[in-house]
């Protein structure tokens, strides 16, 4: 008789395990390989394993990246009902890490705070107990976060109706404790509480910012959010897994079609395939232009903040050249639903090429003209040097990516530690400035926009005149229409994708690209059926909008503006 | 000889087509082509819209060639509201509280389908159209609009200016005057329109959170 021995763990596993049996963890964790490594631990073990990943000197897990909860009731053969997912990287072994906490109690899944290992998990615990209701013992302000105060029930939780709503009146809404007194005696002088938002031409969409006033430096500061959750994850459950498109546009709309290509990079993952080259450089292609996109409204609307209106018309432009080429691929301009699980939705046009190479040439004139008005500038300097400083230890503790992290000294960018598609065919550098202040991440998008041209000329140098843009595979990408119209196997193929949607083989991923705000990651469950049973994008401002209150603290209420601009804060993806 | 191409409706004295020194008109039409081109419009932007929005302010499309130029940030110098993108549950007081800062005569174009109807997102945190909050004037579709789109909406609000005409304030005023705790779903709503939902108001016992 045989025994059936577990498969064999990969290198990075294998690493854990061994400097785990040495630990007092020993046999309390269960490590399995599925797309990373996959650690299961109870509640009581949680927070001393926190502590291991993160101090140990072959882990090194410093960066929280994402918590997503998932709820079982539908999913048969699980341990628990719930279960939080949290994903982490490692900045010196540059790999990714998976750790599931299994909750045993399904009335009420009780798991401690892991905010003193990671103080990025205070806003992703938060959003648990709201929509999951996990109480996470320890935390230090345990409220709901998208949510309304007056909800009832927790949203997520697969027994919730998608539909129910609950009236909310502006009684209900909760101010911290300490923002009640409006003002408070401090020796000689008085402390105000002053009410930033939830509609300000200042907050770059809808982002409420109490705060204690000294004079004019801010004594504290308290953000809340949720003025703009749409309910993206439980609208991912309830349609098919080529209908979540168009809600990704939808998830960071300033540069809509990073979203799309981080979405079914997920799910092509899942189905195991492979899309063809020109496809796949299509994608790029309008990925670095959609980066550029958002870096020109971004950098535009924080010197708007500040007075500097001509900068915006001048990047604007940019946007329309650019709207122009999205305008001829897909016939959409902003939330483009260009990409399809298997490739696009149809392929560009025969003029993509020339028309790419025009944007080439009228680009960096804009981007010189605003550089030439604004950064060796007097006013804008003494306003963006020094300001919103992000020291290098900070920005990890906090969960930063993408140019918020850049700007702080590290060198973490997904498209080099991790290279997908064929960013590792390209010729770039990863822009990079140690200061750590608004002028630091200014200088770092004007990088990132010249290292996007770069990359997209060297695409249109290989990109193929001809050739097939999607997978042939049938059963994911929709056969050719007069295929449908006259052959039976092929209308199959049609009527059962566009029905029933793809059939993706049971099982769970994490994808993640390089957003224009940072690392973009998708963590889905597939549980059969057509569609996903769980969706958790990983939104890269929100770990940024979660330390804004710290990063004005001390600060006055003028550079509190000018920093928020240049935290990038996109409220599609910040509260999905 | 007034305007865009729509001239104030006038007769002049001077039979025979000579220039005339003096116009005669009604006064609710000359109020009326005053309005209609001298709008303020504060841009309530909450998501995508807002993206969108900004191109039609923006020089490419340059929104004030057509008498909408002054942007207002407060809802005190307002006299249209553009409410552009998703309104959520959480932000409807916010909204209303806007609308009844501005002061009268005052319109609402609702840009976008999040915004007359809650588009896509029929969710459990998605107001399913502003008119639940604000009685709408013009309702733009488009997920986002095109900035050409819109453009014809402010015109069809400017023509609606000039008739004098009102829009009609029905399901906001349900808002206003709320006493119920939870919305009906879209499922109860097609089965039972106006009735709150049964079975779906706060459990007794529980406080709000």
């Amino acid at each position: 008789m045989s025994t059936v021995l577990p498969p064999a763990l990969s290198t990075a596993s294998e690493k854990i395990r061994a400097r785990l049996e040495q630990s007092p963890l020993a046999g309390k964790v269960e490590i399995r390989d599925l797309d990373i490594p996959t650690l299961e631990v109870f509640p009581e073990n949680w927070i001393d394993l926190a502590r291991f990943l993160r101090d140990d000197f072959q882990c090194r897990y410093d960066l929280y990246l994402d918590l997503a909860g998932v709820d079982n009731l539908r999913r048969p053969g699980r341990k628990t009902r719930f279960e939080a997912v949290v994903h982490l990287h490692s900045l010196e072994n540059n790999d990714h890490i998976r750790v599931k906490v299994l909750m045993p109690d399904a009335e009420s899944p009780t798991l401690p705070s892991a905010i003193e290992v990671w103080p990025a998990a205070n806003w992703f615990e938060r959003e648990a107990f709201d929509l999951f209701g996990f109480q996470f013992t320890g935390h230090p302000n345990l409220r709901r976060l998208l949510c309304h105060d007056a909800f009832v029930g927790h949203a997520l939780r697969k027994d919730y109706s998608p539909g129910q709503r609950w009236f909310f009146t502006e009684e209900d809404l909760r101010w911290p404790d300490w923002a009640k007194d409006t003002n408070v005696r401090a020796g000689h002088f008085e402390t105000q509480t002053l009410s930033i938002g939830p509609s300000h031409p200042a907050t770059h969409g809808i982002v409420h910012l109490i705060a204690r006033m000294d004079g004019e430096r801010i004594a504290r500061a308290e953000t809340q959010i949720g003025y703009m959750h749409r309910c993206f994850e439980k609208m991912s459950e309830t349609h098919t897994w080529n209908q979540v498109i168009p809600y990704t546009d939808r998830l960071n709309y300033v540069s809509a079609m990073i979203n799309g290509v981080g979405y079914v990079r997920t799910v092509e993952k899942m189905l195991g395939i492979e899309i063809p080259k020109r496809g796949v450089l299509i994608r790029t292609i309008l990925s670095e232009f959609s980066r550029i996109m958002d870096h020109c409204v971004n950098i535009g609307a924080n010197l708007v903040d500040m007075g500097a209106l001509t900068n915006f018309w001048y990047l604007f432009q940019n946007r329309e050249n650019i709207y122009g080429l999205l305008e001829a691929c897909c016939g959409a301009r902003l939330t483009v639903s260009y990409v399809r699980i298997g490739g696009l939705a149809i392929d560009v046009p025969s003029d993509f090429v020339p028309r790419c190479r025009s944007l080439l040439e009228s680009i960096p004139t804009f981007i010189d003209d605003v550089e030439k008005l604004v950064t060796n500038n007097r006013i804008l300097r003494n306003r963006f040097e020094g300001t919103g400083v992000v020291t290098r230890e900070q920005a990890i503790a906090w969960g930063l990516t993408g140019p918020m992290l850049r700007a702080s000294g590290v060198a973490y960018d997904v498209r080099r530690s991790r290279p997908y598609d064929l960013y590792d065919q390209f010729d770039w550098d990863v822009a990079i400035a140690p200061d750590g202040d608004n002028f630091a991440r200014y200088l770092v998008r004007i990088e990132e926009m010249r290292q996007s041209l770069k990359i997209i000329r060297q695409a249109l140098d290989v990109f193929p005149q001809s050739g097939p843009v999607n997978s042939d595979d049938w059963h994911v990408v929709l056969p050719p229409k007069d295929a449908v119209y006259h052959d039976m196997e092929s209308l199959i193929y049609h009527f059962k994708i566009v029905m029933e949607g793809i059939r993706v083989p049971k099982g769970e991923r994490y994808e993640w690209i390089e957003g224009a705000n940072g690392e973009l990651g998708f963590y889905a469950v597939a549980e059969g059926g057509g569609g996903p049973y769980r969706l958790k994008p990983r939104p890269p401002c929100f770990p940024a909008m979660a330390c804004f209150e710290k990063i004005i603290e001390g600060g006055s209420i003028s550079d509190a503006v000018a920093t928020l601009g240049s935290l990038n804060i996109i409220a599609g993806e910040l509260e999905r | 000889m007034f305007g865009r191409g729509k001239d104030l409706p006038v007769s002049t004295a001077a039979a025979g087509g000579g220039p005339a020194d003096f116009l005669t008109t009604k006064l609710e039409t000359m109020i009326g082509w005053a309005r209609s081109n001298s709008l303020w419009p504060l841009p309530f932007a909450t998501a995508c819209c807002g993206i969108e929005f900004m191109s039609v302010v923006s020089s490419h499309y340059d929104l004030s060639r057509f008498g909408a130029e002054v942007v207002r940030f407060s809802p005190r110098q307002a006299d249209l509201l553009i409410v552009a993108g998703t309104v959520v549950d959480k932000l409807a007081p916010t909204l209303r509280k806007i609308y009844d800062q501005m002061p009268e005569p005052k319109w609402v174009i609702s840009m976008g389908v999040c915004a007359s109807s809650g588009g896509f997102y029929r969710a459990y945190h998605v107001t399913q159209g502003i008119d639940e909050i604000v009685p709408v004037d013009v309702y733009v579709p488009g997920c986002p609009p095109t900035p050409e789109e819109l453009m014809y909406g402010i015109f069809e609000l400017q023509r609606k200016i000039q008739a004098g005409e009102k829009s009609r304030d029905t399901r906001s005023a349900r808002f206003a005057q709320a006493n119920t705790s939870a919305w009906p779903t879209p499922q109860q709503e097609r089965e039972e329109p106006a009735a709150p939902a049964a079975g779906a108001s706060r459990p007794a016992g529980v406080e709000r959170p």
